[in-house]
């Protein structure tokens, strides 16, 4: 799949010299759905406001379909579609006009059956008179994604798009965003919930403190999870693993003083009684042990602790 | 140029505008229709006429320079102070415009409002007292001229306000006041020496006498001097403009 969003070293000082975005590269493919997951004030906002052009970097190179946001912005611009983190909306109103507007201010000609497309796909329909101020929150964040789809984006960000949503609506949500996703958006939405990354996510990136931590595939990355690793310190090093305890499981360590074993916690067993059988079957004599969480579950340790704070 | 971007914004301003129609139409003649029978009435049966025009078609021009005046900066001002305000400016800021466009959308708007306001204004004026424009050209080419740098002033105020009290610092601390002063109901003339040479200092007289001179023919200064001020304060707010979008200045972080 090509690269339809493309950040590199992106970075990000606000006035008083904070540093939000600290050389962020990330690559986004064509038509795939990608959550940033991050603690509150990771940067994630920052990071999309600075692609949509509503903050200027301080450097780095961001395109948009091959398009610089800086050096070519129309064209950049006129791809994406933005959900804001609030709910920015004026109340008085109406929520056709709303998106009416922004059709209009991303340059494209009317097309009121396209808008009766959208707001009837998002269940605005009947609401399309209200003003904004009569609408429920979970409406008013539905008005937000149409706005943000009625100039036909490519790229649409939808910045937590969940944060204060009951679970129904929570639900809902996700069953747009993979409606979208179906019509060949790609789409990029920020979550501080691992539960809402790995229900709607083909890849998932990790960001905290302004740095991308981690972007991978979410199923990799689940697989990852929940396992932990046993470490067999042994007396003398070794070149190559013995026969008996060759498997996909266990590996070597640089130094060849350590045996490394993978295993899941949450299997019925994890193997280690039988691994250390092995390990003296091959007349290994072992100095110490050690287990060790994988280093993507000291990020969500960290992370929830930074929460809780 | 975006224009339908442009048109975007000019339309969404003027539903606002349109959405308070009444209210936009009976304040105006309200306060026109007060000011004649207060100044018209009660100070007009004193002073029979100035320069050759009976008081109550003097005060004509000076009302609506007024109006219009005050319009176009709180127009343009509110008009992009709002997004700001309640947060929709993240649409503006991520749109593929560029802060030209945006100024002439929400600029264009604000001195149609004005204008239409000013119109109301003559119209009214025309039911109390007897006036014939002798350049009516001129006189609708200044109140557009008006109009459009009063919201260019607007605009500004607007961009660097960080709240509601800022927005309202400028228009009432300077511009009232200049306009007050600016002969809206009197000839400079009418002045002792010492305030005719303060009142030169104060831009709005130009305006008001240049609107003037179109209405009856005759002015407090020179027809082109008013031209000159008028178009030096345009580009003095376009020099602004010009500045404030090289510099982002108070619009991105
Ligand atoms: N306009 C701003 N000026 C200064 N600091 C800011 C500004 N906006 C955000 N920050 C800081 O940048 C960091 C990242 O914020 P943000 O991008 O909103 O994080 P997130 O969306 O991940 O919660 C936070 O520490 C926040 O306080
Ligand atoms: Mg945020």
């Amino acid at each position: 799949m090509p690269t339809i969003l493309d950040i590199q070293d992106l970075r990000k000082s606000y006035a008083g010299g904070f540093e939000a975005l600290k050389g962020v590269d990330l690559q986004i493919e064509k038509g795939e759905i990608l959550a940033l997951l991050g603690p509150n004030g990771a940067g994630k906002t920052t990071l999309i406001s600075t692609v949509c052009g509503i903050t200027t970097a301080t450097s780095g190179k961001v395109t948009v379909g091959g398009h610089d946001i800086h050096d070519d912005f129309r064209a950049a611009r006129s791809m994406i579609g933005l959900v804001p983190q609030e709910i920015n909306l004026e109340p008085f109103e109406k929520v056709i006009n709303t998106v009416r507007f922004s059709r209009g201010l991303f340059g494209r000609p009317a097309d009121e059956a396209k808008l009766e497309k959208i707001l009837r796909q998002l269940s605005l329909w009947d609401k399309k008179d209200s003003q904004i101020r009569e609408l429920s929150g979970g409406m008013k964040r539905r008005v937000l994604i149409a706005k943000a789809l009625s100039h036909d984006p490519q790229v649409l960000f939808l910045d937590e798009p969940t944060a204060g949503v009951d679970v129904e609506l929570r639900k809902d949500m996700w069953e747009i965003v993979a409606g979208l996703k179906a019509s060949g958006v790609t789409i990029i939405l920020t979550t501080h919930y691992i539960e809402e990354a790995e229900a709607i996510a083909d890849r998932i990136g990790v960001i905290a403190r302004g740095e991308l931590l981690l972007v991978e595939e979410k199923d990799k990355l689940m697989a990852r999870l929940g396992k932990k690793q046993l470490e067999v310190q042994l007396t003398e090093p070794i070149t190559e693993i013995p026969l008996a305890l060759q498997s996909p499981d266990v590996e070597l360590s640089a130094d060849g003083q350590a045996l490394i074993y993978t295993y899941d916690t949450n299997a019925e067993r994890t193997g280690i009684t039988k691994l250390l059988a092995k390990v003296a079957e091959s007349g290994l004599v072992l100095r110490d042990v050690a287990t060790r969480q994988s280093s993507l579950e000291d990020i969500f340790v960290g992370m929830l602790k930074e929460d809780a704070a | 140029m975006n224009w339908t971007a442009i048109k975007a914004i000019y339309t969404f301003e003027m539903t606002r505008f349109f959405r308070t129609i009444t209210q936009s139409i009976i304040s105006p003649v309200l306060s026109t229709s007060l000011y004649f029978v207060v100044f018209g009435a009660a100070i007009g049966s004193r002073i029979d006429e100035v320069e050759g025009v009976s008081y109550g078609a003097f005060i004509v021009p000076g009302l609506i320079m007024l109006s219009v005046i005050t319009q176009s900066i709180s127009n343009a001002s509110f008009g992009i102070y709002f997004p700001k305000f309640i947060g929709t400016v993240y649409e503006l800021l991520s749109a593929p415009i560029n802060f030209f466009e945006i100024v002439i959308g929400y600029v264009g708007a604000a001195a149609t409002k004005a204008l239409f306001i000013g119109t109301i204004i003559l119209i009214t004026a025309f039911f109390f007292v007897d006036i014939t424009i002798q350049h009516p050209i001129a006189m609708v080419a200044f109140l557009i001229l008006t109009c459009i740098s009063f919201a260019l002033m607007g605009f500004i105020i607007g961009i660097w306000a960080g709240n509601f009290e800022q927005l309202q610092l400028v228009p009432l601390l300077i511009v009232t006041p200049l306009v007050f002063l600016g002969g809206s109901f009197y000839s400079i003339s009418m002045l002792p020496p010492v305030w005719q040479v303060i009142s030169h200092f104060n831009p709005v007289v130009y305006l008001i006498s240049g609107f003037r001179w179109a209405f009856f023919g005759s002015a407090d200064v020179p027809i082109l001097t008013s031209l000159l001020a008028i178009a030096l304060f345009t580009a003095l707010c376009l020099g602004v403009i010009w500045w404030i979008f090289r510099t982002g200045w108070r619009l991105r972080a």
